[in-house]
């Protein structure tokens, strides 16, 4: 299916049929590679809302959440989204993060469902005092199987990619997973042409990841062509910022706590990746628009999971945390 | 640099394939590298690793890149596929890396269903292997039309031209007995970037494109030998004008709006009247585009249907024969139910006869009753219900399926479509004014199979022996299904082999079947040890008809009374395929009926079925 586009293929040249496609591709301004992942992550999010009995969409507020919101709009059209939208609050989100989650959900007429992990709250958990492992093991990945477990979603939905790091390269479109929402490379289950194994037995889960096959450009390209909305601090600002480790972390609140030697300044910065404010490292770009960003990606050479301070916590640490139920 | 709007930027799904030694990461690797695709800080990493690690001396080793998991690595497993994703202004690549080692058939037909080209490496040296023949064969097989063929380590040879020109001939000659349409042969030297993403100064002799000048520009190869529209039924939304839409998507071929549709299953005819595609009506969708489609008149469809051109529709047919690719540990069985999985529709699904298994080396025939993991055979299959489809030879989308594991959920074979096989559809089933319910009334009394299922020497027998009696003094009309007594003659040809087994219980359930509706209360003592085919016995019963029986009875306690002496030869190594010694009991998760036979005396568990079949209603006097 997914594999006959673009249209003009090998042997068949431009006659009768293919140039009603031509002018189908001329009204919309995707490039035959962007079409065609919009079609395989659109044919994905329907067979996931027609397997499952509960599915729930993960919303980070990132990039990548933004796209699938959009596509889901695509999928379903003119209905609204089938999904319940779960948002995996740690607490230290950004601000204009969450400013940004309130306004979609209010324009899109979400059924969002904020959950946090309030035991390790009140057990004192903080990023940086904690360390990020277990920050992120507690306010994460239990937190999110926390979630799935209360409300009992039988698949999750999420924008994780396999270009984003190695040890998701081998991730599966449909990926099961076992009790307590553990991931068992042994048990992946082979994926062959565009069918989709939806079944799993009663304590197993499954993930679905119709982003699978995009990259962050074609993400970035996607947004630019399909103008969608983005949390604004993906866009270059003067923003208040310390420099800790040879990273840049913005101070978004009174909460981040500066050493005696370390100073506040103002620096021209954006963010590639959104997560937690003490742990997402800014970098110094003045790319101010999707535009200008597309640009930037096209030049840049550092991999987007640079600035996300969780995943350097030791060797194959994204693997592992993928076994414990980290998204 | 790309221009910002890029229309024409199409992209292009393709398997890397080769021996461990071939150094197709290194290929990949150096792809990626020098399309710029590895982030500078990925790149540093990893010359910081093989300085530590690298078995390539003062190179960058790209295998340290494109390693897998720290799972696989630990334990030796190996995940199918990995995909890398690399690209240039005119086209972005998305790669299937299969392992060459272990599993290469399951992997390379995993990463080879969704391609549309496929890189083959070969060692300049070493020349063809056992394994190119054998690769090339999958690819053939999985509809793959176009192939490269990347002859490595060109610097082994003196860069020979000669030595090239012998290899390319060699592979042509064997290639011409598959089904390729364009078959490209290159000399590179991966390690130094010989004719990777520039020409080699090394073999000026060469004058055609390098590797990724060929990607940039092979054509992207649909597969479709045939171009008839099929449109994928995913859900029925309600649309803007309140009216039935069908969201799905085209697979091939295009549609129109006013074209005359035939939904395939059904054979009902209708007009598309209005295409949606977020977030306009429009006229017209071509193969690759997701839509939702409205017709003219009210014609009952669902998920799974398919709609074609009325002049071009797919087979339909509950019957056909397919290759079948085994990709699970746990045998393809003949006589078992799967659930099949094809476009958007699901069904249950048995293997009626394994024809023949296929050398993937010669191609050859071989004799087959079951398939292992990585076994290729040619079957015939049934389906509960018929199914649409078009030959995988044609169509890749609408001939191509999986066969699931309906226990554990496994996708455990991949599958082509060859043909449809008509011979159920000249069956009309008879019907006669004399039924079941009819016959039941005659007898005065409710059909029913209660089905005894456990251990040898469990006690199955007994107590099946006394319940029928208990049942007769009602004046309930029965019969006793036996496994021994249906062995010495309907079964006589089959023996203790899984295979055999699940054959064995599907007899026994048809001929319970027959009786009761002929209107009897079937009593069957089976070991039955497997949890799919008492499944399946369930399924092909009336809903309440089907009682399953659970004699609990601990291994141990069966070995020491062992009347049949089983267990002990078993034991002394002189018998196979003993249930609970060598082949496996699946317990029943939810029987309607569980003995504990430590519990009581024969005479107090058949009372006990009895009570039991009197609350179900099965005795009603």
């Amino acid at each position: 299916m997914l594999n006959a586009w673009p249209p003009y293929g090998a042997e068949s040249c431009y006659i009768l049929k293919d140039f009603v496609s031509l002018i189908c591709l001329m009204i919309s301004t995707l490039s035959h590679h962007l079409a065609q992942l919009e079609t395989e992550a659109i044919v994905i999010l329907r067979e996931a809302a027609a397997a499952f009995e509960r599915p729930v969409l993960m919303y980070s507020i990132g990039k990548d959440s933004s796209v699938l919101l959009h596509l889901c709009r695509k999928a379903f059209h003119p209905n609204r989204i089938p999904f319940t939208v779960l948002h995996i609050d740690t607490t230290w989100k950004f601000r204009d993060m969450i400013a940004f989650r309130d306004r979609m959900t209010a324009e899109l007429d979400l059924e969002l469902i904020v959950h946090t992990n309030r035991k390790a709250i009140e057990d004192g958990i903080h990023p940086i005092k904690s360390g990020s492992a277990v920050y992120t093991r507690e306010m994460k990945t239990f937190a999110l199987r926390e979630a799935l477990d209360i409300y009992r979603f039988d698949a999750a939905i999420g924008g994780a990619r396999r270009d984003e790091e190695p040890s998701r390269s081998k991730e599966r479109i449909f990926s099961v997973r076992g009790p307590n929402h553990s991931w068992d490379p042994r048990r992946q289950r082979p994926e062959l042409w565009h069918l989709y194994n939806s079944q799993i037995a009663a304590d197993e889960t499954m993930r679905v990841f119709p982003l699978s096959n995009w990259t962050e450009l074609d993400v970035w390209e996607y947004i630019l062509a399909e103008n969608i909305p983005v949390v604004p601090l993906y866009f270059a600002k003067e923003r208040p910022v310390v420099e800790r480790g040879g990273s840049l972390i913005m101070i978004d609140d009174e909460r981040l706590e500066l050493a005696p030697e370390e100073k506040r300044q103002n620096r021209l910065i954006r963010f590639r990746s959104l997560g937690c404010y003490p742990l997402s490292a800014a970098v110094q770009s003045d790319a101010a628009s999707v535009a200008d960003i597309v640009k930037e990606l096209r030049t840049t050479r550092m991999s987007e999971r640079a600035g996300r301070l969780i995943d350097v916590d030791e060797t194959a640490s994204m693997e592992r945390k993928k076994r414990e139920g980290y998204f | 640099m790309h221009a910002p709007l890029h229309r024409e930027r199409d992209h292009l799904r393709f398997l890397a394939c080769g021996a461990v030694d071939d150094g197709k990461s290194t290929l990949i690797g150096r792809l990626m590298a020098e399309t710029g695709s590895i982030p500078d800080d990925q790149m540093a990493n990893l010359i910081h690793l093989s300085k530590r690690f690298g078995t390539t001396g003062d190179n960058v080793d790209y295998a340290l890149l494109l390693d897998g998991l720290e799972a696989e690595r630990e334990q030796g497993i190996t995940i199918d596929v990995a995909y890398r994703y690399f690209g240039t202004a005119k086209r972005a690549f998305i790669v299937a890396d299969t392992p060459g080692h272990e599993q290469y058939t399951r992997n390379m037909v995993t990463g080879a269903s969704n391609a549309e080209f496929a890189l083959l490496l070969v060692d300049a040296k070493t020349g063809l292997t056992k394994q190119t023949l054998r690769h090339s064969r999958i690819l053939s097989l999985l509809g793959i039309r176009r192939i490269l063929l990347a002859v490595n380590k060109m610097d082994l040879v003196d860069c020979s031209e000669a030595h090239f020109a012998a290899i390319t001939a060699d592979f042509r000659k064997f290639v011409a007995q598959l089904v390729f349409d364009h078959v490209e042969a290159i000399p590179i030297v991966a390690r130094d970037g010989d004719n990777i993403v520039r020409p080699s100064k090394r073999m000026l002799w060469y004058k055609g494109p390098t590797v990724l000048q060929h990607l940039e520009t092979v054509p992207v190869s649909t597969h479709q030998r045939d171009q008839a529209a099929r449109f994928h039924v995913q859900s029925v939304i309600r649309t803007q004008t309140g009216g039935r839409g069908y969201a799905g998507y085209v697979s091939s071929g295009a549609f129109n709006q006013g074209d005359q549709i035939v939904v395939a299953r059904s054979g009902r005819k209708s007009t598309i009247s209005r295409i949606y595609v977020y977030p306009s009506e429009i006229d017209s969708i071509a193969a690759g585009q997701a839509a939702t489609i409205e017709l003219a008149d009210q014609v009952d469809i669902s998920r799974g249907d398919i709609f074609a051109l009325s002049d071009a529709a797919p087979d339909v047919a509950d019957q056909f024969a397919a290759h079948v690719v085994w990709l699970n540990d746990n045998p393809m069985l003949p006589g078992r139910t799967y659930s099949l999985r094809i476009g958007t529709q699901a069904v249950a699904a048995t293997v009626t006869a394994l024809k023949h298994g296929t050398d993937i080396e010669s191609g050859e025939r071989t004799a087959a009753s079951t398939l292992a993991i990585n076994d290729i055979g040619f079957c015939n299959l049934a389906t509960t219900e018929p199914i649409a489809f078009d030959p995988y030879t044609k169509n890749r989308e609408t001939g191509a399926f999986i066969l699931v594991d309906r226990e554990t959920g496994a996708t455990a074979g991949a599958g082509m479509v060859d043909f449809p096989l008509y011979r159920a559809s000249n069956l009309v089933r008879q019907s006669y004014e004399i039924d079941k319910s009819y016959r039941a009334k005659m007898k005065g009394q409710k059909p029913a199979v209660v089905w005894f299922t456990g251990l040898p020497s469990a006690g199955k027998s007994t107590i099946l022996n006394l319940v029928e009696q208990k049942l007769s003094r009602r004046g309930i009309h029965t019969y006793a299904l036996d496994g021994d007594n249906l062995r010495l003659g309907l079964n006589r040809d089959l023996g203790f082999t899984e295979a055999d087994r699940v054959e064995n219980v599907r007899r026994a359930g048809e001929v319970a079947r027959l009786m009761a509706d002929a209107g009897l209360v079937v009593l069957c003592a089976f070991v039955s040890p497997f949890r799919n085919e008492r499944r399946s016995v369930r399924e092909r019963h009336d809903s309440g008809e089907f009682i399953e029986v659970f004699v609990d009875t601990p291994l141990a306690v069966c070995e020491t009374r062992d009347p049949k002496g089983l267990y002990a030869k078993a034991r002394a190594g002189k018998a196979f395929n003993v249930t609970g010694i060598d082949s496996p009991y699946e317990p029943p998760d939810h029987p309607e009926i569980h003995l504990r036979t430590e519990t009581g005396t024969p005479d107090e568990l058949a009372e006990q079925v009895i009570a039991n079949l009197t609350r179900m209603r099965i005795i009603v006097r």
